[in-house]
């Protein structure tokens, strides 16, 4: 069982990003990309989330085996188990935080079934108490007039909420002071289970020693070109980017 | 006469129609021998065939205002329309009387239903004319009157004659003219002084005829310190060619009095809905339209206040869905005519795909009066890059001690958005419905319950049908 991307490739417009990705996150483990900006790491998040602006040209993404690209539209994706949080999460004006993670659950059950109100806000108090996050926001419109860190724990709470199966998290750690850090750390170390994968895109080393991954990938130009240890991390946070380049450069 | 199976199903609940037998049709066409014939059936008085025949003179002189309006207006054929179709002038008191195959829609339309659960009386309209119409005996006793304009007219001329085209006069614009000359059915209600009407009056406007048109005619003279509410629903099958509904709804708050007066229109998008409301408030009298545009091909619709008592107040809400293919051109008027009258419009807008939606406004204040007060806000939603939205305010304040203020706002649900809403397992349609229901949530909290549900719902009907 794994979330696994097989000689991935897709282009934005003519321009193609992603130019033959493999990777694979068996159930259970956390599994950090790192890459210099501009490598395609926020690519390929959109992309697995079936994002209309880009075009899969080649390869495949499997959730437990089953074709994430033959699902379709974004929502079926997200049912099946697929989470994104995103670098720049959307405002969404008019909706409440608690409407939408509601309306995100009504969408998980069988037609004609109803989800239990006063069940649904004892998970979410619950939740947002274990994520510092006022009660008072249930009722503030999705990410409108959030704070970076606020946005980013509002990410992490519908995580928290819809319990899925793969979780891809995209610069989570961008826009946090370190205590916001500790919250959303904290919120994901919590949900780590043998029954859940986790992909954590991050520029900087730093995230990584709160949520300590399983396995580190480098990725240059579409590509991972390297994989190890999370001691991997910290020779990339000491000596940058640039040996890696060479190195691939010259086993290429 | 056989009656065909279910034909013409659709999602859409309004969308169905049932062949009638109608004994009554004024055939396609109008000229003065329509009138005569509608005159001839429904009995009216020389005064009323007189008053349409004048209509008829004026809407035949007066120009399609296209100089203005949308130039889709160019495209009804007025020599296709069938003017007048029913089974009879009698509205039936008791659902058991009703033809079984008029019954039948309206309990599809869940009318007998509502109105055993909430509503004070109701009227249904079939084509031309109400089918059923009823109020509860403990609101009969009060002396409220709610029959249709034709029983209003035969029984109750004293009042009726009184105020019947006072707030509307007949050259108003063309389609009032038009309505003057050809109108059937619609309600005549009558609220005697100090008399509160605890629970809705609510009329039913069914098309049911292709090549139709529909030309009710409201008016509700509510006496001093009374107070009543209205609601009107509306719906039609979708038919290939246009159907025409062109009301006028007048009503009268004598002084203290208040009048709700709320619209729920779902029109299939083959009707040209373009109808004129306006309401005379005497002094400290509230007059409120509550008016929800969704459906239609192009609706023109400016319900409007003349505030002409000291202290008299007007309220216009206003929420209207464009989707693909429609044009919502909506407003409000408010006529400021006498000293310390305040006047709130609230309009919000949703355009969808290739949809359009048109605010005009108009406020006038004389130059004479003084403490007078006018508040506008008008928010516009666009779905998608195609949508469009136009404001046009026109708003006249004369005179120093007056005050005005005027705010609008666009917002837009990106493909980004919902992208990002869609990534959390909502579908695209659910998605935009999130949105659309969290714009107009502020308004839809004024509405009885039970219209804001009804609301909801066509609103989750409409997103899921502009799913492309």
């Amino acid at each position: 069982m794994s979330l696994k991307i097989e000689n991935l490739t897709a282009n934005i417009g003519d321009r193609q990003i992603l130019k033959g990705l493999n990777l694979e996150i068996p159930k259970g483990q956390v599994h950090a990309i790192m890459g210099k900006n501009g490598s395609g790491k926020s690519t390929l998040a959109k992309v697995m989330a079936g994002h209309p602006d880009y075009e899969v040209t080649g390869g495949s993404v499997t959730l437990d085996g089953l074709d994430l690209f033959s699902m379709g539209e974004p929502d079926e994706r997200s049912r099946a188990g697929l989470f994104v949080a995103f670098q720049y999460p959307m405002e969404i004006p008019g909706v409440t935080i608690a409407n939408f993670i509601r309306a995100a659950l009504q969408a998980r059950l069988p037609e004609g079934e109803e989800l239990d109100a006063v069940e649904y806000y004892e998970e979410l108090y619950k939740k947002m108490d274990a994520l510092k996050i006022d009660r008072k926001f249930t009722s503030r419109a999705v990410n409108e007039g959030f704070s970076g860190g606020e946005k980013k724990r509002c990410e992490i709470l519908q995580m928290a909420m819809l319990n899925p199966v793969y979780a891809v998290l995209d610069e989570t750690d961008s826009g946090l002071d370190i205590d916001a850090l500790k919250i959303v750390s904290d919120g994901v170390n919590a949900m780590r289970s043998p029954e859940r994968g986790f992909l954590v895109i991050t520029h900087y080393q730093r995230l990584l020693d709160y949520i300590v991954p399983d396995v580190v990938h480098v990725m240059v130009d579409g590509r991972i070109v390297m994989s190890g240890d999370k001691t991997l991390a910290h020779k990339l946070e000491a000596e940058g980017y640039d040996w890696v380049e060479k190195e691939t450069l010259a086993t290429a | 006469m056989e009656t065909k199976p279910d034909i013409n199903i659709d999602r859409s609940i309004g969308d169905f129609h049932y062949d009638v037998d109608y004994e009554f049709d004024a055939g396609t066409g109008l000229t003065e021998k329509t009138i005569d014939y509608i005159c001839d059936v429904k009995k009216d008085p020389d005064w009323i065939r007189e008053f349409r025949k004048d209509a008829l003179r004026k809407f035949n002189s007066m120009p399609m205002p296209t100089h203005w309006a949308s130039p889709d207006l160019e495209n009804i054929v007025f020599d296709n329309i069938r003017y007048y179709l029913s089974q009879g002038t009698q509205p039936k008191r008791s659902w058991d009387d009703v033809p079984e195959d008029v019954k039948r829609t309206f309990e599809r339309l869940g009318i007998p239903e509502q109105e055993r659960k909430f509503l004070a009386g109701v009227e249904a309209q079939f084509d031309s004319e109400a089918a059923y119409s009823n109020i509860k005996a403990a609101v009969g006793e009060q002396g409220v009157i709610f029959v249709g304009s034709t029983e209003g007219l035969q029984k109750h001329p004293e009042i009726f004659k009184k105020w019947f085209g006072k707030v509307i006069p007949t050259g108003d614009n063309k389609f009032s003219a038009l309505n003057s000359a050809v109108f059937s059915g619609g309600s005549f209600i009558y609220i005697p002084p100090g008399v509160k009407v605890k629970h809705p009056l609510q009329a039913y406007f069914r098309i049911n005829a292709e090549n139709f048109g529909q030309f009710e005619r409201t008016l509700i003279i509510a006496d001093e310190g009374s107070e009543v509410m209205y609601m009107e629903g509306c719906t039609a099958p979708k038919f290939e060619t246009s159907t025409l509904h062109s009301a006028v709804v007048e009503l009268v708050a004598l002084k203290g009095a208040k009048i709700q007066y709320i619209t729920v229109q779902n029109w299939s998008s083959n009707v040209f809905n373009l109808v004129t409301k306006r309401g005379l408030a005497h002094e400290e009298a509230e007059i409120k339209w509550i008016d929800c545009n969704i459906g239609s091909r192009l609706t023109m619709k400016y319900p409007g206040v003349v505030m002409k008592g000291r202290k008299a107040r007007g309220e216009v809400i206003s929420i209207a869905l464009a989707g693909d293919g429609q044009h919502q051109d909506t407003g409000a008027k408010m006529i400021h005519a006498a000293d310390e009258t305040t006047s709130n419009i609230v309009s919000k807008s949703i355009s969808i795909g290739n949809g359009r939606a048109t605010y005009r406004g108009l406020v006038q204040v004389g130059r004479h009066l003084k403490g007078c007060k006018n508040n506008t806000e008008c928010d516009a939603l666009l779905i998608n890059t195609d949508s469009r939205t136009d404001t046009y305010p026109a708003i006249t304040v004369r005179g120093k001690e007056n005050a005005c203020q005027h705010e609008a706002s666009v917002s837009k649900i990106s493909a980004e958005q919902i992208f990002y809403m869609q990534q959390r397992g909502i579908p695209e349609g659910a998605a935009m419905s999130l949105a659309v229901n969290g714009f107009v949530n502020d308004l839809v909290q004024q509405f009885p319950m039970e219209y804001s549900v009804e609301l909801k719902r066509l609103i989750d009907l409409e997103m899921e049908g502009s799913v492309g």
